[in-house]
């Protein structure tokens, strides 16, 4: 008998249902929201009104308001389609967040539906691919990246134990759990090394970890590429990940985001290049291109070589088989 | 801690605190020194008037009142009151822009200051934040923005505005330094803000439009306006003159990139004795 399958879920349900759990009793936790809902996000407007307000399509406004009920000691979630939530309010981030936590506690987590392709047919506007550069480029934003709901469900109770401002890049659609299986992960982790393995390291977030655990089945048996899930950037645990991309010769970044921009690639690259371990570092993702292409997700990775079977592919040529 | 002295006490300050924003250009030429002086009676009138609960020792005093300038570049003229009330040391004015002094040409982490600004359109937003949580926490203290009306030109400020008229936030204060020009030009030639306190009022605002180089008058105007709980918020659009007490600058349309030199300085020091 085969092990049941794991449970799908979107990872704003997870998010949502344990910030609607805190506030029965966190009487001082916000959920704001640029016109952007979800099922229990209506359970969280009914039951505790006083804690919910809708900004409207005003991101800007969404993140000045959430910091000015941070400075005062509340607890936000500040709730948008990603696209808009990192670029659109940008400059409220930067200053209002960011400027601002290097002298005083500032907890606004931005929680942000829509990384990468989610919104694959809505076209490049809705696409959040540039999001991990500009957010990573900001001192003292914690970068959370996760691959599965059950990582984001857990990220809950440290957004309101770290008094810090958050990025939560989430994805859009319902994902199977990973870590469902791994109870003993925990955020501050940073990375967990799903596959343990010989030369070639994989190292993915969000999404493309699905799509980086479908192509290691596709390795010919007998190769043993490893496979890392990155799904804390920052603050980023950069010692204990050197120790384990150091058992290996070659690092594959893939992310779905710009690449050459100051991503995931980048937090790995320089990393390795100043640990002086000499690793060979191949990064995938998008490069200085939006994609104007139409279609489903799997469709548009496989255009840009970033499908399970190109990356598997890539993953053998690397083994040297 | 709050102060309260008379008219005539008021204005005396408004002298000394426009002659120590010339001095502190002098020192540091860098500062914005027309914008710092059409909203001298407006801070005189807040911090000398009694209008504001603040500790100097405790400057984050859960009782104080929050006051954002939101118009960072013109918040010089609140560095000699913030170090005459006690929030920092007198001596740090004479040091100002140098390594050994917490005061720059736009203020940042600087006790006294509520949040740090200087690229505009921010401050009324994160007052409308807070204003709901002081709401939340049963505080009576009040929130107060300072904003240049060049600052109207940036879309947040609208955001703001109708979030903050929406929710009816009437512990919230916005005062609109009125001094008709931006940094390259009249503003009524650039994009005409008027009738600005009609806008206001479309988005449920109580407005109030006055001298703001009166300081007894200032005084009078926000005396009324901020402890009013009427389910609106409230702007003062305090009718201001850019360089006011320089006419060098007060005539001249670009004079908020205007330097004045050491020279100048000493001329005008003499003038406003």
């Amino acid at each position: 008998m085969s092990a049941p399958a794991p449970v799908k879920k979107a990872m704003r349900d997870a998010f949502i249902g344990k910030a609607l759990e805190a506030m029965a009793s966190e009487k001082n936790l916000y959920f704001l929201s640029a016109d952007f809902g979800a099922p229990l996000l209506d359970r969280i407007r009914k039951e505790y009104p006083c804690n919910f307000f809708n900004v409207g399509i005003a991101e800007q406004n969404l993140v000045s308001v959430a910091a000015g009920l941070a400075f005062e000691g509340m607890t936000v979630h500040a709730y948008a389609i990603s696209s808009f939530l990192a670029t659109r309010a940008f400059e409220q981030v930067k200053i209002n967040l960011s400027l601002h936590s290097q002298v005083r506690e500032v907890n606004v987590n931005l929680v942000a539906v829509g990384a990468g392709l989610s919104y694959d047919i809505s076209g490049p506007t809705h696409h959040g691919l540039e999001d991990l550069s500009v957010v990573n480029s900001l001192p003292g934003i914690t970068l959370f990246s996760p691959s599965d709901w059950v990582l984001a469900e857990k990220f809950h109770a440290y957004a309101l134990a770290h008094k810090t401002p958050k990025y939560l890049r989430l994805e859009g659609k319902p994902v199977p759990a990973i870590y469902d299986t791994r109870p003993e992960v925990k955020i501050e982790d940073c990375f967990c090394e799903l596959q343990r393995g010989e030369e070639v390291c994989v190292v993915s977030t969000g999404f493309m970890t699905h799509v980086a655990l479908d192509a290691l089945k596709r390795v010919p048996a007998g190769l043993k590429p490893g496979l890392v899930d990155l799904f804390l950037l920052k603050p980023l645990d950069g010692e204990r990940l050197l120790k384990t991309l150091g058992r290996y010769k070659k690092i594959i970044t893939i992310e779905e985001g710009f690449v050459g921009a100051g991503g995931m690639d980048a937090i790995v690259s320089s990393l390795v290049n100043a640990s002086g371990l000499g690793l060979k570092i191949k990064s995938l993702g998008f490069r200085n291109k939006f994609v104007f292409e139409h279609g489903p997700r799997e469709y548009l990775h496989s255009l840009y070589g970033l499908d399970a079977k190109s990356l598997a592919a890539l993953v053998e040529k690397e083994l040297g088989a | 801690m709050s102060n309260t002295i008379n008219s005539a006490e008021l204005e005396q300050k408004a002298k000394w605190v426009r002659r120590e924003t010339l001095r502190l250009h002098k020192l540091a030429p860098e500062t914005r020194v027309a914008s710092s002086l059409s909203d001298v009676e407006i801070f005189v009138a807040l911090y000398y008037g009694g209008l504001l609960k603040f500790d100097p020792k405790n400057p984050r005093a859960e009782m104080r009142d929050r006051v954002i300038i939101s118009k960072g570049h013109g918040g010089i003229s609140l560095y000699p009151i913030l170090a005459d009330l006690g929030f920092f040391a007198k001596d740090q004015l004479d040091k100002i822009g140098t390594p050994e002094s917490i005061l720059c040409g736009i203020p940042d982490a600087v006790p006294g200051f509520e949040t740090i600004n200087g690229s505009l359109g921010h401050g009324l937003g994160v007052g409308s934040g807070s204003a709901l949580a002081l709401y939340r926490k049963g505080s009576a203290a009040n929130v107060v923005v300072v904003m240049g009306d060049g600052e109207l030109f940036e879309g947040s400020v609208w955001e703001a505005a109708m979030f903050a008229g929406f929710h009816k936030l009437d512990n919230l204060t916005l005062i609109v330094d009125r001094n008709k020009k931006s940094m390259l030009g009249l503003t009524r030639e650039i994009i005409n803000l008027d009738p600005l306190d009609e806008k206001f009022k479309a988005f449920g605002w109580e407005t109030v439009t006055a001298d703001g180089h009166s300081a007894a008058g200032v005084h009078a105007t926000l005396a009324k306006l901020i402890p009013a709980r009427n389910g609106k918020p409230k702007i003062f659009v305090a009718e201001t003159v850019k360089g006011k007490g320089v006419p060098s600058l007060e005539a001249d349309p670009l004079c908020h990139i205007r330097n004045l030199t050491p020279e100048q300085v000493d001329g005008l020091m003499e003038d406003h004795k």
